[in-house]
């Protein structure tokens, strides 16, 4: 039997996520589990370390690293105690070299394989495919990081959560670094913006962890055509269309939804041959994504769109900026005006750059 | 105002030379990346970065490939096309698979035009291209081929990250 794993997660250090799971160890032992500690990381904060006491620490393996010793999480050791529940922090963190698993969340998963339930923690930073947006809102390119698919697989996902004001008052009373660094702290990584941006990545995960949890096969029909969505993506012989139909593959992937990509051609239009490759291309990858590609033959798009949205039911659309002229804008009304008139019912994504947020800024 | 944002972006014009740089590794060395940046700008080319996803013998090479693989892929090509965007650099980023990263880069020849293929070379800590598979590259690519060496401390600079 495969352990149940439960993950705290939180926007940055210092939100309470070890003293969280030394809490909910206790609450367990007070209900009458064997819980231990497998790893713990105090960052010498006395209140974290008060919460451990009377907690079984199962003892730390030793790995020689030049004139030091380090030490790390002993799986072994923990498999043969074999406790109901194990509580192991910091699951992004990378092992010292000679250890048997390169990161903690591989010991992580042969505790769980033992059937030892686990609870861990972690910082949304540390996320694999937050690793780019992280760099890029906050300057700070993270290096410990875990896969997406350690979330995925784990059987609950809470939120430790706390105002980035908040947790700044907690860096000033010194609960979090020592006083010379937490001051250092707050002029960097520790800003206000930056706080702001990592809560918000922090709760966007959750919810959408929460959103792909929601499990379609306990839905009845009725409820499955209320709360079931499809996404179709507009696409063109243009090099920025991959981009689109990548973006609306991902968000499908969290909505739990299928996916079309359609591409309207026009009666009796023939591909230049770059249109052409660019179409090659565009199925290629629609094939690689598990994306239904549909070409309509059609003289409107909203139309074309109205058309196979009612057909294929779907709920979410994806569009590429549009790149109309503005005098057609102005005689016609713009494109994306026109969808949502037309639309009715239907979401309407836009898929921006993101290098164009540089020009808002300048 | 500023009504159409996108006219501002770096313009693709038919037969525009293409600037081919494939990788494989979970990351597109930053040497290689800014070194094939300022290439395709001096030359007014479109720069292509292609993901070569290798798929298993196991599976088909026609079905849908693993989400886990494709998420690491997207943030990567994110990232490129980012950074072509703000050297204002036009763009048309590939995920392509097939049996061997060299298997892969064969298959996309067929199908596209390169003029110029830009490759990191093998390093200590670089996961990509292996010497063999350069070797072979030189022996049968299609057109030019520019081999660079990778960053010596591993890619993009690192900053401290503050403890958990």
């Amino acid at each position: 039997v495969h352990g149940r794993y439960r993950i705290l997660l939180g926007m940055a250090a210092g939100v309470g996520k070890t003293y969280r799971m030394l809490q909910e160890g206790r609450q367990a032992q007070a209900e009458g589990r064997d819980v231990v500690i497998g790893y713990l990381e105090p960052h010498d904060r006395p209140e974290t370390a008060a919460l451990a006491d009377g907690l079984e620490a199962v003892p730390r393996r030793r790995i020689p690293h030049g004139s030091l010793e380090l030490e790390e999480l002993d799986v072994d050791a923990v498999v043969r105690r074999a406790p109901e529940l194990a509580l192991v922090d910091e699951l992004a963190h990378t092992n010292a070299a000679g250890s048997r698993n390169e990161k903690r969340y591989q010991d992580i998963d042969e505790i769980l394989a033992a059937g030892i339930d686990v609870i861990s923690t972690v910082n949304v930073q540390h996320l694999e495919s937050l690793n780019d947006a992280v760099f890029e809102l906050t300057g700070v390119r993270v290096r410990e990081t875990f896969p997406d698919r350690v979330l995925d697989q784990a059987d609950e996902v809470v939120l430790v959560d706390l105002s980035p004001q908040a947790l700044q008052e907690r860096l000033r009373a010194g609960k979090v670094y020592p006083g010379g660094r937490a001051e250092q702290a707050l002029l960097n990584f520790f800003r206000l913006d930056n706080l702001s941006t990592l809560r918000e990545l922090a709760l966007r995960e959750v919810a959408e962890d929460v959103e792909a949890r929601r499990a379609p096969a306990e839905l009845d029909e009725l409820s499955k055509l209320a709360v079931g969505e499809r996404v179709l993506a507009l696409v063109e012989p243009q090099p920025r269309s991959q981009r689109v139909l990548r973006r609306a593959w991902r968000s499908a992937q969290r909505l739990g939804a299928d996916i079309d990509a359609l591409w309207m051609r026009r009666p009796g239009q023939t591909p230049t041959p770059e249109e052409a490759t660019q179409l090659a291309a565009m199925r290629r990858l629609a094939s690689i994504l598990g994306v239904h590609f549909l070409e309509e033959e059609g003289d409107e798009l909203v139309e074309v769109v109205r058309r196979v949205a009612r057909e294929r039911g779907s709920t979410y659309i994806f569009v590429g900026t549009p790149d109309e002229r503005r005098w057609v804008e102005i005689i016609r009304g713009s494109l994306l005006s026109r969808m949502v008139r037309e639309l009715p019912g239907i979401d309407i994504r836009v898929v921006a750059h993101r290098a164009l947020r540089d020009e808002l800024h300048s | 105002v500023r009504p159409w944002p996108g006219r501002k972006a770096a313009v693709r014009r038919p037969g525009q030379p293409r600037l081919l740089v494939p990788f494989t590794a979970r990351q597109l060395d930053a040497a290689v990346l800014d070194a094939a940046l300022r290439i395709a700008k001096a030359e007014d080319a479109v720069l292509v970065p292609a993901y070569l996803l290798v798929v298993p013998l196991e599976f088909g090479l026609d079905a849908p490939v693993q989400q886990q693989e494709l998420e690491r892929a997207m943030p990567i090509l994110e990232a490129v096309e980012l950074a072509a965007r703000r050297a204002g650099v036009p763009v048309d980023a590939r995920i392509e698979r097939g049996r061997t990263p060299v298997d892969t880069l064969r298959r996309l020849w067929k199908t596209e035009r390169f003029d110029r293929i830009v490759v990191p070379a093998p390093a200590p800590g670089h996961a990509g291209f292996s010497p063999e598979d350069l070797a072979w590259m030189l022996v049968r690519a299609p057109t030019e081929m520019l081999i660079l060496r990778p960053a010596p401390d591993g890619g993009a600079p690192d900053e401290p990250e503050p403890e958990s």
